[in-house]
């Protein structure tokens, strides 16, 4: 077809385009024939269908996001909300920093390794534009059960692609998750989290002001990678009756993408840039419209001037292209040259591809002739918005209870822990993180697997941020509201364990297919519970991502909505650790446990999921934190226990501190017995190591906050011993360090 | 006394080796790759990274850069440089040391903390510590495996040019557990792990790697 133009549009408007192949329903196609008063050019239907897609324009959660800004905190430490690239929270000491995490799992089920590293480049990418340099990733994956064949394929091409593209950033990676569950067969979750710091004053925006202000596309050239990805690869459930969608998934240059940072750092620097965006999903249509729609007049784009990788890319693809490595700048005319001298030093392409004017509309012309003629904010902000049909799913009223054998002799005891340390989920996940460089840029404080990642901000004074991502997708299924409270608390506790105190929050929502209505129903649940404890813990959401289509079949994921709590710590060097350093130190746990095993990774060894999630408990939970960090300058040591209940706590503090321990459980005084005590995953608890001279203090700092301090034992020999169960140091560790080079090579 | 860190494009640990050198005791100079220009420096820190993207071999393109050509012929001259991962990668591209560091033995980017052992303190950037001295840096690269030819590594032997070698398993292949090497002349050193990672306890395994920048302190005071 020859260039398909406005003004061939407004003579030919019968003519057919293929707006369901590009993933648009009828209705959605009427409204923009409706918009533009004729029908759309080809150029105009490929910005709307990626822009209208559910991954670009949230059309089946926007009705229920808007509770993040309904019940909002008042916070004076949010400095930039919901809506931009990223959110931006002040840390003190004239800092900001700005933390996201998103999805990149489709990519990542097609094509691992580049659908991984890819999906840091983005999310890298939305941290830069914010003015900021990017200073620490962090991972939270989940894969189908660890010895399934496809997770063999998927699991090392994903660890690959993050490191392969985070190491070449210079970007320490400093935690996640790594969880296994069948469900993820077919849809591995790929998440992933960046955090930059910047200066108050440095902080930037995607606006296009200024009718004369040119508008600068940098980085990479455009070429024919990720066409269509947006629209359809992130918008449809996988179909095996469809042709692959394979070649849709971009290819990564981590170098392009270090270069553009250095660049992109130098020029903010010199305060050359008016507004800033990247290009991500839907590539030239999302920048340009979002950037138009945000600004206070219209643009001109000539389409022609767009360096490109392979000639023979029409307009509509270059358009849709999802290119990686790629920024788009308003620059001031008189700002251009050095603009272009700092791209020249960096061996940067800078392109200047149109103008900000001042009517309203994005006009894109290619060779003169008018293909785009649109209202921008119509584009980028007035999609589809749906209220899908929900209902409470049947199998809420099938579950049951868990029925566990008790553990009892000491025989049990060392069997039961063997098997739980070796188990997928609780297991070492030292053959991955060993993959990721967690010490470029000699900032970072703790490390995966710590219970949150930190880093130093300011050497002379020695600020730091913690960062704890946390989902528990089992509680979630069991009961979406409370679940995804539950995954916040624990994350708050994560980074209070560590010395830090919470601050704000980001979250990356991934669910199954939105059309079905008990999914829809269970995301309705989740995004409510959030808004709520997010209310009741005072945290600002400073953003999210929503990732619908987790799905394949009639099989949908177990609802896993990650949570990202950001914690600031006035100094580092008062950080704890989860593990101690000397024998002889005395061991407690904060907390009580109790008989619920529902959820719990010993539960699911034993084939199990049970019937409730646990009650969150935010008036305990905000005094633990309290006590945390209070107490934090007499803790040796601090481990949150979660995953595996104190009984996989303990095993962690013990091999990574190459220190045994000796435990003592008065089982009859813990409801759930001693299993009880060692498996149930129990919130709302952590363990502490302190020295005698120090324990008093510790005990006053619990008493007053009213939260109960069991005496464990004490620390010191070459096993963990536990009610006169001995495991030595050597086979526990063994156990638990097997399984990841037994599965995985 | 004043040490240079070149930035090339897509090195990573610049500002890691600057703030190593400083709390040696020095005063460091950024240097471009574009410019042949060393500003006057006493001696030089090649930093690690992934410069140029490892296009080509790791180190190929930065060995042709305009400040590589200024700092072999000062090498030549007896100049120090201390070449960290990407910047031994980049020393062994530019022929300043022998040998080339090829993909670890198991395919795979290896974060860990390396035990190793110093079998060298007559060079300039290794004098502060003793023959025999077990040192735990950090080491984290996929092209760390240490090659060269039989004759080259009795060369190397023989003379006494292997630095410092790994202790435990072999963690990447490397020919004789080599993890560093000097030239004959002991100015110019390649060193795989990282001792711009261990300079202090709170973001390091230990202030092991702090000696390697005190080393040559203590060699230009001579």
């Amino acid at each position: 077809m020859a260039l398909d133009t406005v003004a061939n549009a407004a003579a030919t408007p019968d003519f057919e385009l293929p707006f369901a192949q590009l993933g648009l329903k009828e209705d959605e196609y009427a409204k923009i024939r409706e918009i533009l008063g004729r029908r759309p050019t080809g150029s105009e239907l490929a910005m709307y269908s990626v822009m209208w897609s559910e991954h670009c324009s949230y059309k089946s959660s926007k009705v229920h996001l808007k509770q993040f800004g309904e019940k909002a905190v008042k916070s004076d430490a949010l400095l930039v909300g919901i809506g931009e690239n990223a959110g931006v929270v002040d840390i003190g000491q004239g800092y900001a920093v700005t933390f996201k995490a998103e999805s990149h799992n489709h990519p990542s089920f097609v094509e691992p390794y580049q659908g991984a590293a890819t999906g840091i480049g983005g999310i890298v990418r939305d941290i830069l534009t914010m003015g900021a340099r990017p200073i620490a990733v962090m991972d939270p994956l989940r894969f189908g059960a660890a010895d399934a064949p496809d997770t063999r394929r998927v699991l090392p091409g994903v660890v690959a692609g993050i490191g392969g593209y985070g190491n070449c950033l210079g970007l320490p990676n400093i935690g996640g998750e790594i969880v296994f569950d069948e469900t993820y067969a077919g849809n591995p979750l790929v998440n992933a989290l960046c955090v930059g710091v910047m200066r108050h004053e440095d902080i930037k925006l995607a606006q296009a002001h200024g009718a004369g202000n040119l508008v600068v596309l940098y980085g990479a050239k455009t070429g024919g990678d990720g066409i269509g990805g947006a629209s359809i690869l992130a918008s449809e459930t996988f179909n095996t009756a469809k042709p692959t969608k394979r070649p849709a998934v971009q290819v990564g240059d981590p170098f392009a993408e270090k270069v553009l940072i250095e660049c992109s750092l130098e020029i903010f620097a010199e305060d050359l840039v008016v507004g800033i965006q990247d290009l991500g999903a839907a590539g030239i249509s999302c920048a340009t419209t979002e950037l138009a729609s945000a600004g206070t007049g219209g643009m001109n784009v000539q389409l022609e001037k767009v360096p490109l990788r392979d000639p023979s890319l029409s307009p509509e693809e270059i358009l849709m292209s999802e290119s990686q490595e790629r920024m788009c700048a308003i620059v001031e005319p008189s700002k251009l040259a050095r603009f272009m001298a700092i791209c020249k030093k960096w061996d940067v392409t800078a392109t200047v591809i149109g103008e900000v004017t001042s009517g309203d509309r994005l006009h894109i012309t290619h060779n003169g002739e008018l293909i785009v003629d649109v209202p921008p904010r119509t584009v980028a902000h007035d999609g589809p918005v749906l209220t899908r049909p929900m209902a409470r799913p049947e199998y809420l009223d099938s579950l049951t209870p868990t029925s566990l054998a008790p553990i009892e002799s000491a025989a049990d005891i060392k069997a039961a822990v063997l098997k739980l340390m070796s188990a997928p989920n609780i297991a070492d996940k030292s053959w991955v993180t060993k993959q990721f460089d967690h010490y470029v840029q000699g900032n970072t404080i703790l490390s995966q697997p710590e219970d949150s990642g930190m880093i130093r901000i300011d050497e002379k004074t020695h600020l730091g941020i913690a960062i704890s991502t946390d989902a528990n997708a089992r509680w979630s299924y069991l009961d979406p509201y409370n679940g995804v409270k539950l995954a916040l608390l624990e994350s708050c506790r994560n980074i209070a364990t560590s010395g830090a105190k919470p601050l704000a929050i980001t979250n990356c929502l991934n669910f199954g297919s939105p059309e079905d209505p008990g999914v829809m129903w269970t995301f309705a649940e989740t995004v409510r519970g959030l808004a709520d404890i997010c209310l009741e813990m005072g945290l600002p959401v400073t953003g999210g991502n929503v990732s619908f289509y987790n799905q394949t079949g009639k099989v949908a994921i177990l609802p896993t909505p990650v949570v990202g709590v950001l914690g600031v710590i006035e100094d580092v060097r008062t950080r704890s650790a989860m593990s101690f350093k000397e024998a002889g130190l005395e061991l407690f746990q904060l907390g009580n446990a109790d008989d619920n095993f529902s959820g719990s990774e010993w539960a699911h060894l034993h084939g199990q999921m049970g019937d409730r999630a646990p009650t969150p408990d935010v008036d305990h939970e905000t005094r633990l934190v309290k006590v945390l960090l209070a107490g934090q300058k007499y803790f040796a040591a601090a481990h949150d226990i979660s995953n595996g209940g104190l009984a996989a706590t303990l095993s962690e503090m013990v091999i990574k501190s190459g220190i045994g321990a000796t435990i003592s459980i008065p089982g009859e005084v813990v409801p759930g017995g001693l299993t009880g005590a060692l498996f149930a995953e129990t919130p709302g608890r952590v363990v502490i190591a302190v020295k005698t001279d120090n324990v008093a203090a510790v005990e006053r700092i619990a008493t007053d906050l009213n939260i109960p301090m069991h005496t464990l034992g004490v620390t010191g020999g070459d096993a963990l011993v536990i009610n006169g169960a001995s495991i030595p140091l050597a086979e526990l560790s063994a156990a638990y360090t097997e399984t990841f080079p037994r599965l995985f090579g | 006394m004043r040490i240079g860190v070149v930035t090339f494009p897509g090195t990573l640990d610049d500002r890691d080796a600057a703030r190593a050198v400083e709390y040696a005791g020095a005063e460091a100079i950024s240097l471009w790759h574009g410019s042949d220009d060393l500003k006057h420096v006493d001696a030089v820190v090649l930093p690690g990274g992934f410069s140029y993207g490892d296009y080509l071999r790791c180190g190929a393109i930065s060995a042709k850069a305009p400040i590589m050509q200024s700092i072999i012929v000062a090498a030549e001259h007896g100049f120090p440089v201390l070449g960290i991962c990407n910047g031994f990668q980049v020393l062994a591209e530019a022929h300043l040391l022998p040998g080339a560091l090829t993909r670890n033995a198991d395919m795979h980017f290896l974060c860990t903390d390396q035990k190793l052992v110093i079998e060298n303190n007559k060079t300039m950037w290794t004098n502060g510590f003793a023959v025999g001295q077990e040192i735990l840096i950090p080491m984290k690269n996929a092209e760390g495996n240490f090659n060269c030819d039989d004759a080259t590594l009795h060369e190397l032997e023989s003379e006494g040019r292997v630095i410092a070698r790994y202790v435990g398993a072999n963690p990447n292949g490397s020919r004789a557990a080599i993890a560093g090497i000097t030239n004959k002349r002991g100015n110019v050193v390649g060193l795989m792990p990282h001792p711009e990672h261990a300079i202090d306890l709170l973001t390091g395994p230990s202030e092991d790697g702090l000696t390697f920048f005190t080393s040559i302190l203590n060699a230009m005071v001579k």
